[in-house]
């Protein structure tokens, strides 16, 4: 009887608070009109982004246990707390200093596309590896959520994640989930909505290389691009694509389109329509 | 703003060139280093691993046998034939109890109703003895064998078994000039070859992708089964003792599926060789954990979202089709109806690739179907013969309770054992439904691609099918 009473109490105290507050969610499917916030999923294959997506827009995008499953960008929409996101599924990447064209959707989009918030979802039980991309599109945006997700399978293999820790450290909200058994998917909208309507300022982790060259680099040459191009939130990225030599960034630069983030976004909605129908 | 800034951006511009040069070539390298070391800094801070990894054993320890060179391929044909067989198996009392009852049940009473409204004899035959039972026939022999192997194919997929095929396939594909991930594509068409089309999506090179395309007719489709194992049955395994009969002809219908697959890589092989010349690319392919696989999700995905969609473009098709073989058996020119006329004139030709013409009159009707091509050579074979009391009149499509009924009809229309044989060459090595021609078209947008796709297949299993009759002739005779 006591024990009864204890849950009912639970119970009611789990639905009045907003965090578990289900009836907020509204999956709007493909209908993305009159959106307020874009997000962007992004991660490396087989992390289950595409299912993260399915459970957020309430969408079928058939999902695979096999890496290179989304071929293409896939896009929905949701409604939470009275606000609309428009949802993109990008393609996995494991890095987003490459060439090859499929890791180059993942990368524009986050980079032009200027998402409101860039989600990536990780392999719980590959963090380390994971974290390489993590960190990279970190350098790009300072708006990001990481989904710890497949942690079913980190606690089957006794792996334990400090989500706090790694929440101090990257300096954006970290959310452990099951996205396979819907686990967690509350949480995860409300840290993309706290961090698309600002209520959770991110302060991203930026890296530092031991090579003092290296940082001195990076560091003279993001300083020069800040001033000539006061508008863009990345500019120690730019640097980095730089000095590696990237050469539709150095176009970028040598014309002035990269201060005109509108035209950017034109010519590299272009690119993705060849992307698309290769 | 771009003008007044033009002097800075060149200034960007030299100090990152510069900058370069004092780095080195090595810029990538020290980047990709440091983000590797901020990376295992950041996990081993929040990360606590066990020492020992129990789970991980089971997942490594299946992979070694998955995965081996010795057990790898035989494993694959295990577990291909397992799901072969219950499809087969499986198949077989649902598709009887839809025939029954779309073909026995209500075609009868749709052919009752147009009598009493007094719809015109050829309106009612055209709408009810074509289209109607075109539709019938696809939806009893499509579907339940569709709704058995697509959820067992998902969950397979779930369960993280085809990054393993890609594994074992990988290395013969690169040798045979094409993508490793052609090994995925080329399993996903033993379903579905406009599924198999489609999944070629996920190889980036376009010529690999084109080759992944172009070869992905030769895995043997779910609408081919059917006539495989039929003809398998009839007179593979009635050239065996009875015992035997049943491992045989599902032998034999293994075998073409394998020379499927050896048909897929010769010519990867030859293509990129000759007009689709190139370098193999690298891939990392990444063998993803083994995860349980979620049966009610697998069963929803699976059901509506490929059984569903594929037998609704197939009915689509095969109404047109239905139309087409009740209009070349009922309207008659001098006395003949044109399927007859067509079937004599054919016949001498095609008797030298040891096939006859109601054979290839049913594959030039059946394009847009490939379901429909046995009862389509039953009905054609009928017609020519005049075998009278069996069938239920002219340009009615419909199929015999009984495998020896069937026999019967095939032996009075002249069939043998090479016959056999030819027509599951044949079914093999043919154009692809129109479906998968359609859908070719969509993928590569080019009518060349779409052609070779559609051609290459036939050309091939008319010279397969000479070869063997011309040697099958001189050792045995017949």
């Amino acid at each position: 009887m006591n024990n009864r009473m204890m849950k009912m109490i639970d119970a009611n105290k789990c639905t009045a608070c907003p965090v578990h507050n289900v009836g907020n969610l509204k999956k709007l499917g493909i209908n993305m009109k009159n959106y307020d916030y874009v997000v962007a999923l992004a991660g490396n294959p087989n992390t289950g982004k595409s299912t993260v997506f399915n459970n957020l827009t309430g969408l079928k995008q058939h999902t695979g246990n096999w890496p290179g499953k989304t071929v293409t960008r896939a896009e929905g929409g949701f409604e939470y707390n009275s606000s609309k996101f428009k949802l993109v599924d990008l393609p996995g990447t494991y890095s987003l200093l490459s060439t090859s064209t499929d890791e180059q959707v993942a990368r524009d989009f986050i980079l032009f596309g200027q998402p409101d918030v860039t989600v990536v979802v990780v392999d719980s039980t590959r963090l380390e590896r994971n974290l390489n991309l993590v960190l990279q599109v970190l350098e790009i945006t300072d708006r990001a959520v990481l989904c710890l997700n497949l942690m079913d399978e980190a606690k089957r293999n006794n792996i334990k994640i400090d989500e706090r820790q790694l929440t101090k450290d990257l300096g954006i909200p970290v959310i452990p989930t099951e996205a396979r058994q819907s686990v967690g998917m509350q949480d995860l909208i409300n840290a993309i909505f706290e961090v698309a309507s600002g209520k959770f300022v991110c302060k991203p982790y930026r890296f530092k290389s031991k090579s003092k060259e290296l940082n001195y680099a990076i560091e003279k040459l993001s300083q020069e691009i800040k001033e000539a191009f006061p508008d863009i939130p990345n500019a120690t990225w730019v640097a980095l694509r730089l000095l590696e030599g990237d050469q539709s960034i150095i176009e970028a630069v040598g014309t002035g389109e990269l201060g005109n983030i509108k035209q950017v976004n034109t010519s590299l909605e272009e690119i993705k329509l060849k992307v698309e129908s290769i | 703003m771009n003008k007044t800034n033009g002097h800075n951006n060149e200034a960007i511009l030299s100090l990152a060139n510069n900058l370069r040069w004092e780095i080195g070539e090595s810029f990538h390298d020290k980047l990709m280093e440091s983000i590797f070391a901020n990376a295992t800094t950041i996990a081993q801070k929040s990360v606590t691993t066990p020492i020992e990894k129990p789970t991980f054993s089971f997942d490594r320890a299946l992979d070694r046998i998955v995965t081996s060179p010795v057990l790898g391929f035989p494993m694959m044909f295990l577990i291909l034939a397992v799901i072969f067989w219950l499809t087969i198996e499986g198949a077989n009392v649902p598709s009887a109890m839809l025939a029954s009852l779309l073909i026995d049940t209500f075609h009868p009473i749709l052919k009752d109703f147009s009598l009493t409204i007094g719809l015109p004899w050829w309106l009612g035959g055209v709408l009810i003895d074509g289209a109607y039972l075109a539709g019938a026939w696809v939806i009893s022999v499509m579907l339940p064998p569709m709704a058995i192997f697509f959820p067992l194919f998902t969950l397979l997929e779930d369960f993280g078994y085809l990054p393993r095929v890609a594994f074992n396939m990988d290395n013969l594909y690169r040798r045979a000039g094409a993508h490793g991930k052609q090994a995925l594509t080329m399993a996903m068409g033993f379903g579905c070859n406009a599924a198999g089309v489609v999944a070629a999506r996920v190889i980036d090179s376009p010529r690999e992708r084109i080759i992944a395309i172009i070869t992905n007719n030769f895995s043997l489709c779910n609408g081919r089964w059917p006539t495989q194992i039929l003809i398998a049955t009839i007179f593979i395994g009635g050239a065996v003792p009875a015992h035997l009969a049943g491992l045989v002809s599902a032998g034999a219908v293994v075998g073409i599926a394998v020379l499927g697959i050896v048909f897929s890589l010769v010519v990867s092989w030859a293509l990129s060789r000759t007009v689709l010349k190139g370098e193999a690319s690298a891939f990392s392919l990444e063998l993803p954990p083994y995860r349980p696989p979620r049966v009610l999700r697998t069963l929803y995905t699976s059901l509506i979202d490929r059984t569903l969609i594929v037998l609704w473009r197939a009915v689509i098709f095969a109404i047109p089709a239905g139309i087409v073989i009740w209009l070349v058996s009922n309207i008659t020119v001098g006395g003949e109806s044109i399927a007859e006329i067509f079937i004599n004139w054919v016949d001498p030709v095609s008797l030298i690739i040891g096939l006859n013409g109601v054979i290839i009159l049913a594959y030039i009707i059946a394009i847009p179907a490939n379901e429909i091509v046995i009862p389509t050579i039953l009905m054609l074979t009928v017609l020519v013969t005049s075998m009278a009391g069996v069938g239920s009149g002219d340009g009615v499509m419909f199929e015999l309770d009984s495998v020896t009924a069937t026999e019967d009809i095939l032996m009075a229309g002249g069939w043998t054992l090479l016959t056999g044989i030819n027509l599951m060459l044949f079914s093999l090595l043919h154009n692809p439904c129109s479906t998968t021609i359609y859908t070719i078209y969509r993928e590569t947008k080019s009518v060349k691609w779409t052609v070779v796709s559609t051609l290459l297949p036939v050309v091939m299993g008319i010279a397969v099918c000479f070869f063997l009759t011309q040697i099958w002739r001189l050792v045995v005779g017949n």
